[in-house]
């Protein structure tokens, strides 16, 4: 492990995800068509100007798909920020934490880690109503108790360490050992269950939008495209098998990223 | 045990309470007053006056939560808002389909796992080793409703041996027509669950077949199967079973998805449609039974892992490390 090449993959899960960042980009400024053009006809198949066809509506799908990798990175990214800022928050909290409150906030996420994100999610859909911040919002608040029981452990374990108490006798105040010395150390591990939970918060919103519980139309997301081909698929199964590749795509993407990082990272966090 | 049973028991019983305190928090103390569903645009006050009633939010917060404890613990939930019917018979006959669809797809899960897992492990340095690690990784990023699309379009729209979707008018009643719908179903759930598993038995396996006891077993003389059977299965067994807990969770809350891509009536398409009709009663119905089923599970699990490892004594919830 002293060669620091990249694994390979590394390369093929940045070169997924690479791409998807890219069509997302792109989709900012342009795409083949407008989303509200039908000038296509309806259902017309794979040809040169709709490279994957049109739906029932005449729109151009490839146009559609470009516009849900955009959502889908955005979803990913915004619930990955909140999860990160709430689940670290807690985490470091519960880690320093006296023992009694350590084991009730421990005890509470391993309740709440059972929880499936999916039931977060319509819980709070059914309070704040379908849109995509409620989407990012719940999707965030699920994944937040995986990675507060995940900062806990690491954070106990750092400091558990002698450099810790070396530079606590040294007269470094507790914030500063936080900034200097526990984030560096655990952040290795911490980057790499982020990245599986971007991949995770994808799947769950393209589940949440086939349900009709998303983001609303006209935002295409890869769900709503997917739920809305069903209908059509013996016609034009190409709709409806494009979004699944893409999500597919953009989940072992990150998990081929994060698989990457954990093999880079330090040997001795390996094993967590 | 028995100490440790009693502990968990009210520890159940307390995170019930708290997760129908933070239900009745999360649906009646945010913006926009449930008795809306009952009303249309140009309401007049009377109107409101009138549905605010019926639903119950003009009584006071305090009165408001009393009576949804009462109503939870009774199992009771109410009349839907939409149709009249009564919430809990309605959750009970969607049950009968919803259970009977993850408890069997689990299962089926289970018993395709268990064998792939441990020859992917025991297995790993062969290429059907590695390809099964790799079939494995790519099923956890399959999203569930595309491989029931893709199901449908398969068996029942390009072969025409089995139904895209829907229940039988009857019911069970009509056994033979209920579990033809269920089968697409149950393989669309059983295809993604295993290949999830298959990882986790993998990776608990090459922990176990790496340990010291495994080769201190093998070096007296023991074949490496036997020393699994004697020694390894309960030890790869305690972190599988929290998996299973959590698996079993998630699938029973994503069978939502697969009952809306084949149109079965269950408990997660009544959720998704009283959601979309801000249906309060229906919701908070389905919801509560939803967490009971997660929290119950949950408390199976801690049970079944203590029994198996008796080291697990001091924490109340089954973490190590």
């Amino acid at each position: 492990m002293k060669i620091k090449s990249r694994p390979l993959t590394l390369i093929v899960g940045y070169l997924l995800v690479g791409l998807l960042a890219l069509v997302a980009l792109v989709s900012l400024f342009w795409t083949p068509y407008q989303l509200s053009d039908t000038t296509g006809g309806r259902l017309s198949p794979p040809n040169l100007q709709h490279l994957l066809g049109t739906d029932k509506l005449g729109r151009d799908t490839l146009s559609r798909l470009m516009v849900g990798a955009r959502i889908a990175l955005s979803v990913g990214f915004f619930s990955v920020l909140i999860g990160a800022f709430i689940g670290i928050t807690v985490g470091i909290g519960a880690g320093f934490a006296q023992r009694r409150i350590d084991e009730s906030v421990s005890a509470l996420l391993d309740i709440l880690i059972a929880f499936p994100t999916l039931l977060v999610a319509m819980l709070i859909v059914a309070g704040r109503g379908s849109s995509l911040s409620s989407a990012i919002i719940a999707i965030g608040i699920g994944m937040s108790s995986i990675i507060a029981r995940l900062t806990r452990l690491l954070v106990k374990r750092v400091l558990a360490q002698d450099f810790i108490t070396a530079s606590r006798a040294s007269g470094t105040s507790w914030p500063r050992v936080i900034v200097i010395h526990i984030l560096p150390n655990i952040w290795p591990t911490l980057i790499v269950s982020l990245a599986l939970q971007f991949g995770l918060a994808g799947l769950s919103e393209a589940s949440l939008s086939y349900l009709g519980l998303g983001a609303p139309p006209p935002n295409a997301s890869w769900g709503s495209l997917l739920q809305e081909a069903q209908v059509t698929v013996l016609t034009s199964p190409i709709a409806a098998i494009a979004p699944g590749l893409c999500l597919v795509a953009l989940v072992i993407g990150v998990n081929l990223i994060a698989d990457g990082l954990r093999s880079q990272g330090d040997p001795t966090l390996r094993k967590i | 045990m028995l100490k440790y049973l009693i502990r968990r028991l009210t520890f159940l019983f307390f995170s019930i309470f708290l997760a129908s305190v933070s239900l009745f928090v999360l649906l009646r103390l945010l913006p926009g007053d449930p008795a809306n569903a009952l009303l249309s645009v140009g309401a007049t006050p009377e109107q409101i006056a009138a549905a605010q009633h019926k639903v119950g939010s003009d009584l006071p917060l305090l009165q408001q939560f009393l009576k949804w404890i009462v109503q939870l613990f009774s199992l009771r939930f109410g009349n839907s808002l939409i149709s009249g019917v009564a919430v809990a018979p309605e959750i009970a006959s969607r049950m009968s389909i919803t259970v009977p669809l993850t408890m069997t797809a689990f299962l089926l899960a289970l018993i395709v796992a268990v064998p792939l897992g441990f020859v992917a492990a025991y297995r790993a340095r062969t290429w059907y080793g590695s390809a099964l690690n790799a079939i494995s990784q790519l099923g956890i990023a399959i999203p569930v409703f595309w491989v029931g699309v893709l199901l449908i379009l398969t068996f029942s729209l390009r072969l025409m041996v089995l139904p895209a979707g829907g229940f039988p008018s009857d019911g069970w009643a009509d056994t033979a027509g209920a579990l033809k719908s269920l089968l697409l179903p149950v393989l669309t759930i059983a295809i993604v669950m295993s290949a999830s598993l298959t990882r986790y038995i993998r990776s608990a396996t090459l922990d176990v077949l790496g340990s010291d006891y495994i080769r201190t077993s093998r070096a007296l003389g023991s074949s490496y199967v036997e020393a699994m059977w004697r020694h390894g299965v309960r030890n790869a067994a305690v972190p599988v079973v929290s998996i299973l807990g959590i698996e079993l969770a998630t699938t029973f809350i994503g069978a939502v998805v697969v009952e809306s891509v084949f149109a079965l009536p269950g408990l997660g398409s009544l959720l998704v449609r009283a959601i979309s009709q801000r249906d309060y009663p229906v919701i908070q119905g389905v919801l509560f039974v939803s967490t009971m089923a997660v929290l119950i599970i949950g408390f199976c699990v801690d049970l079944i892992q203590r029994w198996m490892d008796p080291r697990l004594n001091k924490s109340l919830t089954a973490t190590r490390g």
